[in-house]
C-alpha cells in the first residue's frame, strides 16, 4: 500500500530581486520540478541531495505547510495542504535543528502537552512513553528542564515527542546533525526499532550517509528538484559507476604495472593502487597481477558512498 | 499497535479536549515564568522604585493642583501603584509571547508551529494568559504592598470591587494580547516585527495611562485617548480598582474593554488566516 504518492509535483517560488533604484525583477525558481515517487507503508527511505536540491520543500509539501504549484500529492490517502491539521495527528516530524520541546520546563511537561495536543488515550500514552524512555534512555532526564539538556539528549527528547501519538509516517530532517558517535548510534538504533516493530514509515533526509547505510533499504537522490536515483544503496554504486580499489604491495618498486580490466591510479614505492568497476569480482584481477608480478600483500577497498554521490551531483550539474 | 487502530479517524471531542489542552498550556506558561526567580525579584524591585519616584512626583503635582484629573492626591498615588502593579501583567512594554514568537520567526521554528494540530493563536493566547497570571502575582503584589505600607494607598473594601477588578484585568490582558498578536503577525510579511513593536510600545505607554492618567490629557486628545484600545490596559482597570466606576458605569467600562478584546481578537484571527495562506500558498 502506498502511503506517500507524488505524481509530477512541481513547486515554484517567485523571487524578486532589486535591479535598479525602483525596478524589481521577478524570477521564478523551480524548487521542485516534476517530482514523482511512492513510498509504501513500513518503508524506511533515505532522501538525499545537495543543499538546495528541494528536500525541505518536499517535506514541507508532504506535511501540508506548503501547497504544490502543480501535480498530485497524497499522504495516507489525503491531500496534505487541504487537511493539514487532520494529517498532523497522524504524522511525526523531527527537524534536527528545531525543537518542539518546551525550553524552560522539564521534558516530562512537553510530553504531557503532546498527550493533550494529539489526544493520546492514557494507556497508549503510558505504553509509548515507557517504550521511548527505555529505548532512548530518557529515564534520568524526564525531570530536567530542556534548556539543561545536551544536544544529543534534546534530540532524543524530540524523537520521543514525535512518536508518542503513534504516527504512521515519521519525517526526519537531519536527525543526527551535530551529535557525537554514541548519540548517533543510539538514535539510529531507536529509529530502526520503531520502523521494524511499529511498521512506522520513515522518510529521512540527511547529509550523514552512515544514517542511510544503517537504516534505509532504499535511497532517493534528488537534485534540482528531480529524482536522479531511486533504488537500493548497493545499486547506487552501479548507477554512479563507482570503482573499487585493489591495493597491491609488490616485492620491489616498479613503474605503474599493466593489468587488463584495471588501471593504476597511484604509485608509492612498491605499493600501487588499481581501480576497477565495483560490480566486477576482484578474484581474476588478483590472479592476473599475481601471475605477472611478485606479490607481497594485497587488500581491496570498497568505494566510499560519499564519493559516489558527490560524483552523481557533479554529473547532474554538468548534464 | 494495529494498523486498523491507527487508521481509525481521530476522536472528535474538540470541546473538553481543547479546553484541557489550553489550560495545560497556560499552566505550563505560568510555571515557565515562575522558574525565573531572580528576574521576577529584580522586576518587582524596579516596579517598586519607579512607583516611588512617580508617587513623589504625583504628590508634588497634586499638592500644587489639588483634584486635577478628578483624583484626590491619595487616589493619584493609588493610581500610580496600581498601574505599576499592572504594567507587566498587561505587557504595556510588549513581550511575553511576543518574545517567543519573534524568536521563532528569526530561527525558523515558526514552521514547527504550523504542522502541529493546534491553533496558533489559541496556543499563544493560552500561554500569554498563564504568563499574565504569574506576573499579576509575581510583579503585582510587591508594588501594591509597598504602596499600602509606605504611601497608605486605599485598597477597595468591597469584594465585588476586587472581583470586578480581576475581570477588568483579564479583559485588559485580552486586549493587550490582541494588539501584540497583530504586531507579531507582521513577522509573516516583514520577517522581523521588532520595528513595528518599538513603535507600538511608545504608543502603548502614552495611550494606556501608564505614564499619566488619561483624564489629565486635554480636550480632544483626552477624548481620543479614552476611546482607543490602549486605555483598556491601565486606565480602565485602575479606575475600577479606585471604585470610580460603579453600577452601569462599571458595566460600561467592562463592556468597552470586552468590545475591544472581541474586535482585536477577531482581527487577529483574520490576519492569521491570511498569514497562513501566504505561507502555505506562496512559501515562507
Amino acid at each position: 500500500m502506498a502511503l506517500i504518492e507524488l505524481e509530477d509535483v512541481r513547486r515554484d517560488f517567485t523571487i524578486r530581486t532589486r535591479t535598479g533604484r525602483l525596478r524589481r525583477e521577478k524570477r521564478v525558481v523551480h524548487a521542485v520540478d516534476g517530482l514523482s515517487f511512492t513510498v509504501g507503508a513500513g518503508e524506511c527511505v533515505g532522501y538525499i541531495g545537495p543543499n538546495g536540491a528541494g528536500k525541505s520543500t518536499t517535506i514541507k509539501m508532504l506535511t501540508g505547510i506548503l501547497v504544490p504549484t502543480a501535480g498530485r500529492l497524497r499522504v495516507a490517502g489525503v491531500e496534505p495542504a487541504r487537511e493539514r491539521v487532520g494529517l498532523a495527528r497522524r504524522i511525526g516530524v523531527v527537524f534536527g535543528q528545531r525543537t518542539t520541546l518546551w525550553w524552560d520546563l522539564p521534558l516530562r511537561d512537553s510530553y504531557e502537552l503532546a498527550r493533550r495536543i494529539y489526544r493520546i488515550p492514557p494507556d497508549r500514552y503510558r505504553a509509548n512513553l515507557a517504550r521511548c524512555v527505555e529505548l532512548l534512555d530518557l529515564g534520568a532526564l524526564l525531570d530536567t528542564p530542556v534548556r539543561q539538556l545536551s544536544l544529543g539528549q534534546r534530540m532524543r527528547g524530540d524523537l520521543a515527542a514525535a512518536l508518542l501519538h503513534d504516527p504512521q509516517v515519521l519525517y526526519l530532517d537531519e536527525p543526527t546533525i551535530g551529535l557525537d558517535v554514541v548519540s548517533k548510534a543510539r538514535v539510529r538504533e531507536f529509529l530502526r526499532e520503531v520502523n521494524r516493530a511499529e511498521g512506522t514509515t520513515v522518510l529521512l533526509t540527511t547529509h550523514d550517509l552512515t544514517d542511510i547505510e544503517q537504516l534505509c533499504g532504499r535511497v532517493m537522490v534528488i537534485d534540482h528538484g528531480r529524482v536522479v536515483y531511486d533504488g537500493s544503496l548497493d545499486g547506487l554504486h552501479t548507477a554512479g559507476c563507482s570503482e573499487r580499489t585493489l591495493v597491491v604491495d609488490l616485492a620491489e618498486p616498479r613503474p605503474a604495472i599493466t593489468v587488463p580490466g584495471a588501471r593504476v591510479v597511484r604509485v608509492e614505492g612498491p605499493r600501487q593502487w588499481l581501480a576497477f568497476p565495483a560490480e566486477q569480482s576482484a578474484a581474476p584481477l588478483v590472479a592476473a597481477v599475481a601471475e605477472r608480478y611478485p606479490l607481497v600483500d594485497l587488500s581491496v577497498r570498497e568505494p566510499a558512498i560519499e564519493d559516489v554521490i558527490a560524483r552523481m551531483y557533479a554529473e547532474v550539474a554538468i548534464g | 499497535m494495529q494498523l486498523a487502530q491507527r487508521l481509525r479517524p481521530p476522536e472528535r471531542k474538540a470541546g473538553t479536549g481543547s479546553v484541557r489542552l489550553y489550560l495545560a498550556v497556560a499552566a505550563g506558561s505560568f510555571r515557565r515564568y515562575s522558574t525565573y526567580r531572580a528576574a521576577t525579584l529584580a522586576g518587582a524591585f524596579t516596579n517598586t522604585v519607579f512607583g516611588c519616584i512617580l508617587a513623589y512626583t504625583f504628590l508634588a503635582l497634586w499638592q500644587a493642583r489639588p483634584g486635577v484629573g478628578g483624583y484626590d492626591s491619595n487616589q493619584a498615588v493609588t493610581y500610580i501603584w496600581v498601574s505599576q502593579a499592572l504594567l507587566i501583567t498587561v505587557a504595556v512594554w510588549g513581550g511575553g509571547f511576543q518574545d517567543d514568537v519573534q524568536e521563532r520567526f528569526r530561527n525558523g521554528d515558526i514552521a514547527v508551529d504550523l504542522y502541529r494540530p493546534v491553533d496558533f493563536m489559541g496556543w499563544w493566547l493560552a500561554a500569554d494568559l498563564g504568563r499574565a497570571a504569574f506576573h499579576l502575582i509575581g510583579r503585582g503584589v510587591a508594588p501594591t504592598l509597598v504602596g499600602v505600607l509606605a504611601f497608605g494607598i486605599r485598597l477597595p473594601g468591597h469584594p465585588y470591587t476586587w472581583a470586578a477588578f480581576l475581570v477588568s484585568v483579564l479583559l485588559a490582558v485580552l486586549v493587550s494580547f490582541g494588539l501584540r498578536f497583530l504586531v507579531s503577525l507582521t513577522g509573516f510579511w516583514l520577517h522581523d516585527s521588532e520595528g513595528v513593536r518599538s513603535v507600538m510600545v511608545v504608543v502603548a505607554l502614552f495611550f494606556s495611562g501608564a505614564l499619566l492618567p488619561l483624564t489629565l490629557f486635554p480636550g480632544g486628545l483626552g477624548e481620543l485617548a479614552r476611546l482607543l484600545p490602549w486605555s483598556a490596559l491601565i486606565q480602565v482597570p485602575t479606575d475600577v480598582f479606585l471604585e470610580r466606576r460603579s453600577g452601569t458605569a462599571l458595566l460600561g467600562a467592562l463592556g468597552f474593554q470586552a468590545a475591544w478584546a472581541v474586535l482585536l481578537l477577531a482581527a487577529g484571527r483574520l490576519v492569521q488566516l491570511l498569514a497562513t495562506r501566504k505561507v502555505v500558498v506562496h512559501g515562507g
